[in-house]
């Protein structure tokens, strides 16, 4: 009885029902039952766990709510959109703007997606549809560990190896050689600390999500919709493209969502490479300073400044509408799936 | 049928590839910091706390942190495990007779799943200025509960549900209430798996770092109450890599060759745990 890292199973399964007996959900027992106490802690345990799942339950509005309160000061003062736009930041002279922040997030995560998409559905739909069941005994151990390492660590193996090579190697070659291209040459010296370096580490971190999902999506596909295929000829992979990535296109789609929600709010390894200088950046070798990182590097310090720290809560709040709201669209593209399934 | 013949060989290639690649990612972290990390480690590291100019080169240790993750770390595993048990159970078909109740339970679980650390840590931070609190090992235990929370609920209903119906139907058949099925049947079966959540969700909680940055704040010293800041090892691992000295700088990727070991010692122990354990259960 093994317990994967994967969210839950999110799909339609076989999930038998127990006849608990009437009386027992109503909590009646026979007369001597109830003298014994019994009837009692059947009560008590009963509201207890039904106290504890409301509460926890309630805990995601609460969370909304904390972080709401204590940024309305802020929004009495400036409106949510010159917030949102704006693009100067200096906190001692009462100027909040996040723009270089949001497109600072946008950039990375964005750019994790793109490189992280391709190479995980392929490597899901390896280990869902051609990998023998021992190499999958394998490989899926590796992709659980994969999910459990720090995000320090990550971010610290890009300080290591990433930053140097983009910085040293990369950088230049892309200056010499793809200056024509406008997202691709740096503007100026890179230092490696930069945009890209911040999407290599990310890519990393969220292959375990997509994977794990794909996969499970991929294999809930019924074997007989690819048997008919396989029957009439089609190569495996014409099955694949023709049957499995159809039929799972909504889970699949669900777990690129789901990836991209957890790229957008991590934090602390995007923050060790990304260089955080609050600019646009105007290439893959400039550096950004993701709204994560805003908050982590000036939370401790913001007491003094009025508003700041409404500021950096509003920040949190944004990524948090932003990382609900995914989780939401791949929630409900995965009921659409078990609605039809039934 | 040589265009099919090649289209399929192509991407079988790149699937394989992409495999590759992704595995290769994982033993070059792995390698990567092994190789900087033990280089740095020394027994001085795991058995000392800082002394005075620690941070400029001289001589100490990373106990204060190897010890404060270990608190922090135990005590949020505590605190969620005591949410989250009930919340699993609230979860299985025998309470929640009304399922849309119970959906919302696990959706909302869902959500708090993808809420990132660094929001729980403002989110601890906001509770502890409304409770008077100071950055400190409580603070800490508490935005360190929320992120493990759902991991582990998630785990555990999962275990939780894969205790046969008919093993609950002989419990109920014998005139057992819900309490004492699940007490005595449901969670005893399911032991080796719920421990197993429990480890999966203290490797998480011992390897955040954006929930405790400001609820636990960092320090030299060992606590000595809730109350007292304590430091951490991806702290540890954070600070003295933005430091300017390259001895200092050395040490971090002691303290992350150290988180590294620790997290997937967890992770290897749980699977060995499940294996031993799974022996008593019916089968």
């Amino acid at each position: 009885m093994g317990v994967s890292i994967r969210q839950g199973s999110r799909l339609p399964g076989v999930d038998a029902a127990p006849a608990v007996p009437p009386d027992r959900r109503r909590g009646e027992l026979s007369p001597q039952a109830v003298g014994s106490g019994r009837l009692l802690r059947e009560r008590f345990s009963a509201a207890l766990i039904t106290l504890v799942s409301a509460l926890v339950g309630l805990l995601t509005l609460v969370v909304i709510a904390a972080l709401f309160l204590r940024s309305l000061p802020i929004l009495r003062q400036h409106p949510l959109p010159e917030l949102v736009t704006g693009t100067v930041w200096k906190p001692l002279a009462g100027q909040f703007g996040f723009w270089p922040f949001i497109l600072g997030t946008l950039w990375v995560t964005v750019l994790a997606m793109v490189i992280a998409t391709p190479v995980c559905l392929l490597t899901a739909v390896y280990l869902a549809e051609y990998a023998r069941p021992s190499t999958r005994a394998l490989v899926r151990p590796l992709v659980d560990v994969l999910a459990g390492i720090p995000s320090v660590v990550y971010g610290l193996f890009g300080v290591l190896l990433i930053v140097p090579f983009l910085g040293d190697d990369l950088a230049p070659f892309a200056q010499r050689h793809w200056g024509f291209l406008p997202w691709l040459s740096p503007g100026e010296v890179s230092t490696g600390y930069c945009v890209l370096a911040g999407g290599i580490v990310l890519a990393l971190m969220v292959a375990p999500v997509i994977i794990a999902v794909a996969e499970e999506v991929l294999e809930s596909v019924p074997a007989g919709a690819r048997e008919a295929s396989l029957s009439l000829g089609a190569t495996k992979w014409e099955t694949v493209k023709h049957v499995s990535l159809r039929l799972a296109l909504p889970g699949l789609v669900a777990s690129v969502v789901l990836g991209f929600a957890r790229a957008f709010g991590e934090t602390m390894a995007v923050l060790m490479v990304v260089g955080n200088v609050a600019q646009s950046p105007r290439s893959l070798f400039d550096p950004a300073y993701p709204l994560p990182a805003l908050i982590a590097n000036n939370y401790g310090e913001m007491m003094s400044i009025p508003l700041y720290d409404s500021a950096l809560l509003l920040a949190a709040l944004m990524l948090l509408t932003v990382v609900l709201v995914f989780n939401l669209l791949a929630e409900a593209v995965v009921w659409a799936r078990k609605r039809a399934g039934q | 049928m040589r265009l099919r013949c090649a289209e399929e060989l192509l991407f079988r290639a790149l699937m394989v590839l992409s495999t590759i690649a992704v595995l290769s990612g994982l033993l070059l972290i792995i390698a990567v910091i092994t190789v900087k990390g033990a280089g740095a480690l020394s027994l001085d590291m795991i058995t000392r706390l800082p002394t005075g100019g620690y941070y400029l080169g001289k001589e100490g240790g990373l106990l204060n942190a190897i010890v404060g993750s270990l608190l922090l770390g135990l005590g949020a595993t505590a605190c969620a495990a005591l949410l989250a048990i009930p919340v699993a159970l609230y979860l299985q078909h025998d309470y929640a007779g009304r399922r849309r109740w119970a959906n919302l339970v696990r959706m909302s679980l869902d959500l708090l799943w993808g809420i990132p650390s660094i929001v729980y840590g403002a989110f601890g931070f906001t509770i502890m200025l409304y409770l008077g609190l100071r950055a400190s090992l409580l603070g800490g235990i508490i935005a360190l509960t929320l992120v493990e929370l759902p991991i582990m609920a998630r785990a555990m209903e999962e275990v939780l549900r894969m205790v046969s119906v008919e093993l609950r139907e002989a419990s109920y058949s014998v005139g057992a209430t819900r309490w004492e099925t699940m007490r005595a049947v449901v969670v005893r079966q399911a032991l080796p798996g719920l421990l197993t959540a429990i480890l999966l969700a203290f490797g998480r909680g011992i390897g955040d770092a954006a929930s405790v940055l400001f609820t636990a704040g960092y320090t030299d010293h060992l606590p000595r109450s809730l109350l007292d800041p304590v430091a951490s090892l991806p702290l540890a691992v954070f600070f003295q890599l933005g430091t300017p000295f390259p001895e200092v700088q050395q040490r971090a990727y002691a303290a992350a060759f150290l988180l590294l070991a620790l997290v997937l010692l967890v992770s290897v122990c749980s699977r060995l745990l499940t294996r031993r354990l799974s022996r008593h259960a019916v089968k």
